[in-house]
């Protein structure tokens, strides 16, 4: 039996990398996968794993998401009875308490912290471009096989502030430390893009595959 | 620490590769998806395809090119080329790419920049621009493949692109594209001190050193194409001479799956 993974479809950025990257990381470990792209609650009712990738301004892929009827609601219900959920940059940031870009607006608010303008000094926003992770080898299923100092692909201008320690799992620094990778439970995030940051993303996405937490 | 991208441009033709020196002679360099998979694996930090169709009836060939790369390269895809409204900027984004270059169609409508960043986000949304100097410090906005005079001032125009949502800037020099002489470095340093955007530096490098200098002038992209695709420099070489001028670069070496 396959492993059933949604891929929400909001009309949010590039869908079809997210959904070809899981297949590709799947076949490499031999997982049968069942890689859906989709808008309907019911699909991520039978998931067995959901991610959501995410790209723009928190606020309008929050309208996008709330946009679909039931869509959100079966979100947090599967997330709530323990499905393995991955999101992906603004996906990622949805994971925390509110986000301030643009307007005060909630988020899911399964991690402590909300989503603010980076403060970088004098350097170029966004934050763009392949950049370190910093994290302690071995301290989560998801960084199997990685080594710290491995590089992936960030785009953004908003992050993480206010994160708890315990919920980041890895850092990378621009202006000053910025929270890579959060996960509390069954929920995982990454800032960064895993479906464009080559062989290090694809590893990650193998690693979510293959996590029953 | 964030690392300089080194971004070969594939130039597209009808589906085809071509670059040529001046926009005119082109050559041809083959397939494009083969081509992506070459620089995907020789470390290129992201890839860039410019669709230079000219045919209206062929426009569509992009989106299968797109699409086909989008299968096996997992790294970031700029299209640019012919993009006119965000629909077409929409049906990139679903065939595979990650941000959509927009360049005549902004000079004549700016408000398609803010559009697409409200719509897609900031990220997804790079102008181009093609410059050509017009007297000392002055350079001049140039449309349709860099060859109609606009009368915008180059600074003007790129601190509005920012103003209006931008993501990024793909700066061209029209007067460098294909010499080989270098980027010009004069427009470079002038845009990147006028905006906080990360600046693509494009058009002219004809040796490993002018990638030096258009770091060192402060581009955080570096674009070419005609160097990589007849085999004068390899991505792996121009890491190499970023390097030891002491700049940071992405390592060849990377973890398999």
């Amino acid at each position: 039996m396959s492993l059933r993974v949604a891929v929400i479809d909001y009309q949010s950025g590039n869908l079809a990398s997210a959904a070809r990257g899981l297949e590709l990381a799947a076949a490499h470990r031999e997982i049968a996968v069942d890689v859906t792209i989709t808008s309907h609650p019911e699909e991520l009712k039978r998931a067995d794993k959901i991610v959501l990738p995410g790209q723009g301004a928190f606020a309008d892929c929050a309208t996008g998401l709330s946009g679909v009827d039931g869509l959100k609601n079966a979100l947090l219900e599967r997330v709530a009875a323990g499905v393995p959920f991955l999101g992906i940059c603004v996906g990622m940031q949805f994971m925390a308490e509110r986000g301030l870009e643009h307007a005060v607006t909630p988020g899911f608010g399964w991690i402590r912290g909300e989503i603010a303008k980076m403060d970088v000094g004098s350097a170029r926003l966004p934050h763009m471009g392949w950049n370190e992770l910093s994290f302690e080898p071995g301290s989560h299923k998801l960084l199997d096989g990685l080594q710290p100092g491995a590089h992936a692909y960030f785009v953004h201008s908003y992050a993480l502030t206010n994160g708890r320690q315990e919920e980041i799992i890895a850092t990378t620094h621009y202006g000053s430390e910025v929270a890579a990778i959060v996960v509390k439970n069954n929920v995982a995030g990454t800032q960064f893009h895993v479906e464009k940051s080559q062989a290090v993303g694809l590893k990650i996405l193998g690693n979510f595959l293959s996590w029953s937490p | 620490m964030l690392k300089l991208r080194v971004i070969p441009c594939l130039d597209v033709k009808d589906g085809r590769v071509v670059k040529g020196v001046n926009f005119t002679s082109l050559r041809d360099a083959g397939d494009p998806v083969e081509q992506a998979a070459l620089y995907d694996q020789a470390g290129a930090d992201e890839l860039t395809f410019l669709d230079i169709t000219a045919s209206s009836d062929n426009r569509d060939t992009i989106l299968d090119v797109v699409h086909r790369t989008a299968q096996n390269v997992f790294l970031p895809l700029t299209v640019g080329g012919g993009i006119r409204t965000v629909q077409d900027m929409r049906r990139l984004l679903l065939a595979g790419a990650d941000k959509c270059s927009i360049n005549s169609a902004a000079i004549s409508r700016p408000e398609l920049i803010s559009e697409a960043a409200e719509k897609f986000g900031s990220q997804c949304v790079v102008v181009a621009i093609d410059a050509r100097q017009t007297g000392p410090g002055h350079w001049e906005v140039f449309s349709h493949g860099g060859r109609k005079p606009t009368g915008i001032d180059v600074l003007q125009w790129a601190k509005k692109v920012e103003s209006l949502g931008a993501g990024e800037l793909l700066l061209t020099s029209m007067d460098r594209d294909g010499t080989g002489e270098g980027f010009d470095l004069g427009l470079l340093k002038s845009v990147c001190n006028a905006i906080r955007l990360p600046v693509v530096a494009s058009g002219g490098v004809g040796e490993l050193q002018h990638f030096v200098e258009g770091a060192e002038a402060g581009a955080t992209g570096l674009l070419a194409a005609s160097i990589f695709h007849f085999g004068k420099f390899t991505i792996g070489e121009v890491k190499q001479a970023l390097a030891a001028a002491g700049l940071p670069v992405r390592p060849l070496v990377q973890d398999k799956i």
